[in-house]
């Protein structure tokens, strides 16, 4: 089988591409080397939907930042991803006054709207500023939004729509065929007529199979703290610190799902897979935080992790390769590439969609179906569907008061969930205090039973078995 | 509404003693447990070493477990089973949300709080690395390894020597898999003394005391860990890191009442136990909301939570049958000088024995413990060894107390 159009990788921007595409008369596929969408860069992204103040004015940056702001904030209502529209604040000392001020200028030739406040116009927005903060920016149309569950969601909405997905199908090599390309992956070959390089990490390698324009990359790792969801009360809103040559610098947000983070750190690696957290980057953390927020609340941190940002000189590398013809690359977006993601999908999608004339198809869905979870039902429509399904009356995460029903619907959602971190990325199971101390063994009994494998067969992600072997039988 | 006299929160050791010695004293009484059984984590505590103080006989967990539910069962107490309180009141109001009466709410005379404690995690220390498959708190591997059948991996590191972390090391060796080190930040272990002999020594497993993880490697899954000494302000020392291959680290690092229920309440908590703080009816500060177990601080011994649930119980039924009949004046408990905590952390004048349980902060060897009521010693007594992780008791005259009591060590 050919396909029209493949889709390389399953981080955001691949997703996304792939949920523009699905809206035409179009046979297409989207492969992913790991066992979920969002399970590399964008699982571990700080979720800040940018406002596009800070990115360079006339770079591919500030294009897509801008737009995609405003695509991301109708996306995520039409697809259901946890969100808030908080807007942000970059703080600073009194010497950052012209840090602030040029930061204003750039908003302003980028088109995006922002305000200077002083302390008191700040403190009535976030009383939790340090005590030595001045002045801030405030942006109105940034915000937060759960970064894999727009993944997720995208992924979702496409595979409705007709789009296919292939999981652990890693790349490993690609032919130009006449009239398009083969590609060589862990799962066999495909065919296709056009590639779409969105291989996140990964991309540039992708390129050099192609033989397409080869570019040199470097990575940015970042670690985080993730703080109890006792703590969302005492943050209202993203808050950035000025920026650096090294980037966004170390930001305390609220996230989509009712938590706080602190991070990221920027810790140059050449290794393109270093997800691994440091002592050295968490005392940093442990030392810059306190100069944005007062009583920064480490004690309160339920997890550590890192994530890693792709580099690429100083910008997007957006558009078709000049040496491979129907060979599409959107590589090199590190941040704003969550934020950038729907506009670069929808740059993609006018010029694939040219190049094969591709029409739009007559029935498609556009607002997918909310997504049913405790906290959000109301007790009389809770009861009704407790009387259906009593699965939707055990919570088997008890942190995140996660119901059986929700873990169940994930599994067969249309991108079914088939790890423990694949659910947990859906419902939250095991992202709270516990971190799935108490729920994990029963999510995995569900899987289990759902999916009809061992219980020594159920992964974690990633392709690695939680409880590998039995216990001694006795005959 | 339902209504009950007595609502206990939780069908494991404290639940059940609770709901017994509530149904006693003539309470309508309801125990409300998550798990489809009663017995919490007993369930999964296959070992031996339970009741020999309240039954007078050494069982395992499940046995213990058992002989509590059969007495549950056999006395008119109702039970939610796979249920749970998805919040509490002041006014003992609560929402519960099950699979058979959905979400539902339930008036309470008194509620006794018995909902356990949970596993401190490697996010909450903040532990650097990777984040691969491997890495599980002591009692989610126990959980698999005792009521699934499974086993997490075959070449373990733990980190932490509380009580189900040694269990496990013992139980992991059992089943094959090679346990090559314990690491413990403090200069001392958190778990029993017997244990370190029963499931360390005897099985040649080395303990490094002082030493911590200074990262896990490996992804997806762990192939080993790096870790150092410490010093003494127990941060790594990393010219001395030492790396160790292992496909599996269990991590017994502390345990965590689990009162988040309790921010619907204006119920006062202890800083330092991390439970309600309460009096020697094990009532907090919220009249007629009791605590008891592991959720009011963490125990070594079950039969010592059988005891006090069955306090709290008893006064849960009391307070809601309006029987409650005691003085209302209170003394403070207080710890200082090495005390760690004492509970209750008040007692009510009056006539009668009553038992201060405590922990110390660290080691003392040859030490006396003292009950001071302002300048006067009413209780001392001589310890050979005293350590933070075996929890004392002594017993008290309450004619003795007449004013605020004070635990502290002297040399």
């Amino acid at each position: 089988m050919k396909y029209d159009v493949i889709v390389i990788g399953g981080g955001i921007v691949g997703t996304a591409v792939l949920d523009r595409l699905a809206k035409y008369n179009l046979n297409i596929m989207l492969l992913e080397g790991e066992d979920d969408v969002a399970s590399f860069s964008t699982r571990a992204n700080s979720g800040i939907v940018h406002a596009g103040y800070d990115c360079e004015p006339g770079t591919l940056k500030a294009r897509f930042n801008v737009e995609g702001n405003a695509l991301l904030w109708r996306d995520v209502e039409e697809l259901d991803v946890p969100h808030l529209k908080c807007g942000s604040i970059v703080v600073a000392k009194v010497d950052g006054i012209d840090g602030i001020n040029k930061l204003r200028d750039k908003a302003i030739a980028n088109g995006v709207d922002v305000e200077v406040w002083d302390r008191a116009k700040t403190l009535e927005f976030e009383p939790n500023i340090a005590d030595d903060i001045e002045y801030s920016l405030y942006a109105p149309s940034a915000g937060i939004v759960s970064p894999y569950q727009l993944a997720i969601g995208y992924a979702d909405r496409a595979v409705t729509n007709g789009a296919s997905i292939t999981l652990e199908a890693k790349v490993e090599g690609v032919d130009k065929i006449d009239g398009g390309y083969i590609l060589h992956t862990t799962k066999g070959d495909f065919e296709c007529g056009i590639v779409v390089n969105c291989a996140g990490a990964n991309g540039a390698k992708v390129n050099d199979m192609a033989n397409a324009e080869h570019y040199d990359t470097t990575y940015r790792r970042g670690d985080y703290f993730v703080l109890d969801n006792t703590e969302r009360k005492n943050i209202n809103t993203v808050i950035f610190p000025l920026p650096t040559a090294a980037g966004k610098g170390i930001l305390v947000a609220p996230t989509a799902d009712g938590n706080v983070i602190y991070g990221p750190t920027a810790v140059d690696t050449n290794d393109s897979t270093d997800t691994s957290s440091s002592l050295d980057s968490l005392d940093e953390l442990r030392r810059n935080v306190p100069l944005s927020i007062k009583n920064p609340a480490f004690n309160k941190c339920i997890r550590v992790y890192s994530g890693l940002r792709t580099i690429i000189g100083h910008d997007f590398i957006i558009g078709e390769s000049s040496l491979c013809k129907d060979f599409y690359m959107a590589i090199g977006i590190c941040s704003p590439g969550l934020t950038s993601a729907p506009a670069i999908a929808e740059h993609i999608e006018s010029l694939v969609c040219e190049r094969l004339g591709a029409k739009l198809k007559d029935e498609y869905v556009t607002v997918m179906p909310r997504h049913k979870r405790l906290n959000e039902l109301d007790a009389d429509t809770l009861n009704a569907l407790i009387k259906e399904d009593n699965s939707w009356g055990r919570i088997v995460c008890r942190c995140e008061k996660v119901t059986e029903a929700e873990i169940v619907n994930a599994i067969h959602s249309p991108l079914p969930a088939s790890t423990v971190d694949a659910v947990k990325r859906r419902t939250r199971a095991g992202m709270g205090r516990c971190q799935g101390g108490f729920c994990g063994p029963r999510v995995m009994e569900i899987i289990s039973r759902e999916l009809n494998i061992p219980l020594n067969q159920v992964r974690k992600g990633g392709g690695a078995e939680i409880a590998r072997y039995k216990v001694k039988e006795v005959e | 509404m339902l209504k009950y006299d007595v609502v206990i929160i939780g069908g494991g050791p404290a639940g059940m003693a609770a709901g017994l010695s509530a149904r006693k004293q003539g309470a309508k009484t309801l125990i409300i447990e998550r798990d489809t059984r009663l017995g919490g984590i007993l369930n999964q505590c296959i070992h031996q070493g339970f009741g020999l103080h309240y039954f007078g006989e050494e069982m395992t967990g499940p046995e213990y477990a058992n002989r509590f539910r059969k007495m549950v069962e056999s006395e008119d107490i109702d039970v939610m089973l796979e249920s749970m309180v998805l919040s509490l009141d002041d006014n003992k109001k609560l929402t519960v949300l099950s699979p058979t009466a959905g979400l539902c709410e339930i008036q309470a005379g008194a509620v006794v709080l018995a909902m356990g404690c949970r596993e401190r995690t490697a996010g909450a220390i903040a532990l650097p690395g990777s984040r691969p498959a491997g890495v599980y708190t002591a009692g989610m591997a126990q959980k698999i390894c005792n009521i699934d059948g499974y086993l997490v991996g075959k070449e373990v590191v733990i980190l932490g020597s509380g009580d189900i972390g040694l269990i496990m090391a013992r139980r992991m060796t059992t089943e094959g898999a090679k346990v090559k080190l314990v690491l413990e930040l403090m200069p001392y272990s958190s778990g029993l003394k017997r244990n370190i002999v029963q499931c360390l020594d005897d099985y040649g497993i080395p303990i490094k005391y002082s030493h911590t993880i200074t990262k896990i490697v490996g992804n997806p899954r762990m192939t080993g860990l790096y870790y150092a000494p410490v010093d003494e302000k127990r941060r790594p020392i990393l010219e001395e890191e030492k790396y160790i291959s292992c496909d599996t680290l269990l991590l017994s690092v502390g345990l965590i009442p689990e009162n988040d229920l309790l921010n619907g309440t204006s119920v006062e908590m202890s800083r330092v136990t991390n439970g309600a703080v309460v009096d020697e009816n094990r009532m907090t500060s919220v009249e007629g909301i009791f605590s008891c177990g592991n959720v009011l601080h963490v125990h070594d011994l079950v039969d010592n939570v059988s005891n006090e649930a069955e306090i709290a119980g008893k006064s849960a039924a009391e307070y809601a049958l309006g029987k409650a009949n005691r003085s209302s004046e209170k003394v403070s408990v207080t710890a200082c000088d090495g005390v760690r905590y004492a509970l209750p952390q008040s007692v009510c004048k009056g006539e009668g024995e009553v038992k201060i349980f405590f922990r110390v902060c660290n080691v003392y060897k040859n030490v006396k413990l003292v009950a001071q009521c302002g300048d006067r010693t009413i209780f001392s007594k001589k310890y050979m060894v005293l350590a933070p992780g075996e929890m004392g008791s002594i017993t008290l005259d309450k004619s003795d107390i007449d004013g605020d009591l004070v635990l502290r060590l002297e040399k």
